[in-house]
């Protein structure tokens, strides 16, 4: 049942340039209506990947299957579910946005009555109505960026391949195409590469974490944050005392001196040292300021993992 | 789906300057020269009506007329065909067309027809200029019919080439340069290598260099010859040079 739900399912993805590894045996697995966040350094095989993913780019081996049809042995029929929107929008500065979706929804064999609509509810989606007849060359980076998002959903695909979709868009217009990329993960699925990490923590369902071409980490954001962190606690203290007093506690497995008078105390599973901590600090007048749950950010996660291969 | 490739690369070939200066040239010089033979036939006529069997209006006036045009295509088709993929990938718009289901031989095949689409607009405007004299004089048109189809078959060998060319670079100019510098061998060249393997008694070598020399396959037909192995020739290049191209552009997926 799960194959059958999957819409894209990629095996042992690898692509060598050369002797040069871009990409090495990344497993990727897709479900219909789920947003993929895909992130990754610079340089760490995001966009070889999607490449891959959308039939651009043969891999050197694996294999890839779109909805359940060999993207390898049968490319026109696979590709016929994928929208891609890739690094740089391929768009036609000559022609006007309406001519342009409407050159798309041809190309993609949308059936001559649901072309109209198909586009002009493109344009309403990404917000391109007062646009819709400018030449693409005249229009800003931002409203191009939103045309490259429009033409790759404009034929209703299964599968929307998105390759740093918000590079160039001013706060407002991100945060619109943040709530439209959630929209689209209700009915379709979505794959969306970036490097700006709050972007995956506020749309994405899960998270695939790449560094020199190999997938590093795989599984939902909470359980990410989870993982790798624990559960950890901040302490200021206007008077403390040495770190070693602190790890004393039960249940605190270290304490790291984060800031000015801040510790970061690492909490031992199925414990909560925090009551024990207030009674210590009153007793030993450490002048307790704040106490409460470190909140982890993705950044510090990401860091952590892609920094730790490196050394 | 390869109309819908076609009629966009038609499209935005209008929309380029391009087209308008190669359309304008074209037809002063084949215009230029149309008249000048129209006047010279003019004032010889009253001496070719000495002759008992004189040669008449279309193979003085229209004949060296569609030579000029062949000549033309020379430069014009690299010209025209320069920007059909070179600069879809220089722009990074090809990622359009290839993750769209489209297979790549439908790709190649509607550039190709936009490129006749144009060429065969030049021709018809050419073919123009001597049928515009239908009313005055009596033409003969099943030498101009067979002119204008070894016109057709060459130009298409000209695109054929040339679009290969322009898939190999991103730069539109080094590939017009490049269409250039490979139709021009072949006409020299290739000719020339033909005729002397032909004159050393290697047919079978002869027969396969003039698969490579298009001008010299159009002259039977110029000459209202329907010659089948020449037409044979030309449709083979054709044929040779899409597929290159499809293969060529196969490969830039498979090495990336």
């Amino acid at each position: 049942m799960a194959a059958a739900a999957a819409t894209i399912c990629a095996r042992g993805l690898s692509r060598h340039f050369g002797a040069h590894a871009a990409v090495d045996s990344v497993d990727l697995e897709l479900r219909r209506g789920e947003v993929l966040g895909f992130l990754g350094p610079n340089g760490a095989g995001k966009t070889t990947t999607m490449q891959m993913l959308t039939g651009n780019l043969a891999p050197t081996t694996g294999s890839v299957s779109i909805c359940g049809v060999d993207l390898l042995e049968s490319p026109v029929e696979a590709k016929a579910h994928i929208g891609y929107l890739p690094e740089v929008p391929p768009l036609y500065r000559d022609l006007n946005v309406k001519e342009y979706l409407d050159l798309v929804v041809r190309l993609h064999r949308v059936p001559k009555a649901g072309r109209a609509a198909a586009v002009k509810r493109a344009c309403e989606r990404c917000g391109l109505g007062e646009v819709s007849r400018k030449l693409i060359g005249t229009l800003s980076k931002g409203y191009q960026q939103r045309v490259g998002i429009a033409q790759a959903i404009v034929h209703e695909p299964d599968v929307i391949i998105l390759d740093e979709p918000t590079v160039g868009l001013d706060p407002n217009q991100i945060r619109d195409i943040r709530a439209l990329i959630r929209e689209l993960g209700g009915a379709h699925s979505v794959i969306l590469s970036t490097h700006i990490l709050p972007e995956v923590e506020a749309i994405c369902d899960r998270v695939q974490i790449m560094h020199h071409g190999k997938m590093i980490y795989a599984d939902t954001i909470a359980e990410l944050k989870q993982l790798h962190n624990g559960r950890t606690l901040l302490v200021g203290l206007n008077q403390p005392p040495a770190a070693e007093e602190l790890m004393a506690i039960a249940g605190v497995v270290h304490a790291d001196l984060v800031g000015e008078n801040l510790f970061r105390l690492r909490v031992a599973p199925e414990s909560d040292p925090t009551e024990h901590i207030v009674s210590m600090a009153a007793q030993k007048q450490w002048g307790l300021r704040q106490i409460g749950p470190a909140q982890t950010s993705l950044e510090d996660v990401f860091v952590n993992l892609t920094r730790r291969d490196d050394s | 789906m390869i109309f819908t490739i076609a009629g966009k690369d038609l499209k935005s070939l209008f929309t380029s300057p391009v087209a308008w200066v190669v359309l304008t040239f074209v037809q002063l010089i084949v215009g230029y020269g149309f008249l000048k033979r129209f006047d010279d036939f003019l004032s010889i006529q009253p001496q070719l009506l000495q002759l008992p069997s004189p040669p008449g209006f279309t193979e003085l006036v229209a004949v060296p007329t569609f030579s000029i045009a062949a000549a033309i295509m020379l430069f014009a088709v690299p010209l025209l065909a320069m920007r059909l993929i070179a600069e879809e990938r220089r722009n990074q718009t090809m990622v359009l067309l290839t993750s769209a289901p489209i297979s790549i031989l439908d790709i190649v095949l509607g550039k190709f027809c936009a490129l006749m689409g144009m060429l065969l607009i030049i021709l018809a405007l050419i073919a123009l200029m001597p049928l515009s004299l239908s009313a005055a004089t009596r033409l003969d048109y099943r030498l101009i019919g067979s002119i204008l189809l070894g016109l057709t078959l060459m130009a298409a060998a000209f695109s054929a080439v040339s679009l290969y060319v322009s898939s190999l670079t991103t730069h539109p100019i080094v590939a017009a340069l490049g269409a250039f510098g490979a139709l021009l061998g072949m006409v020299l060249v290739g000719e020339h290598v033909a005729d002397n393997l032909h004159a050393r008694g290697l047919g079978v070598l002869a027969a396969f260099a003039q698969v490579f020399s298009p001008v010299k396959n159009f002259e039977p037909l110029g000459r209202g010859m329907i010659d089948s192995y020449a037409i044979a020739c030309l449709a083979l290049l054709v044929t040779l040079f899409l597929a290159l191209t499809v293969r060529q552009l196969e490969s830039r997926r498979l090495r990336g």
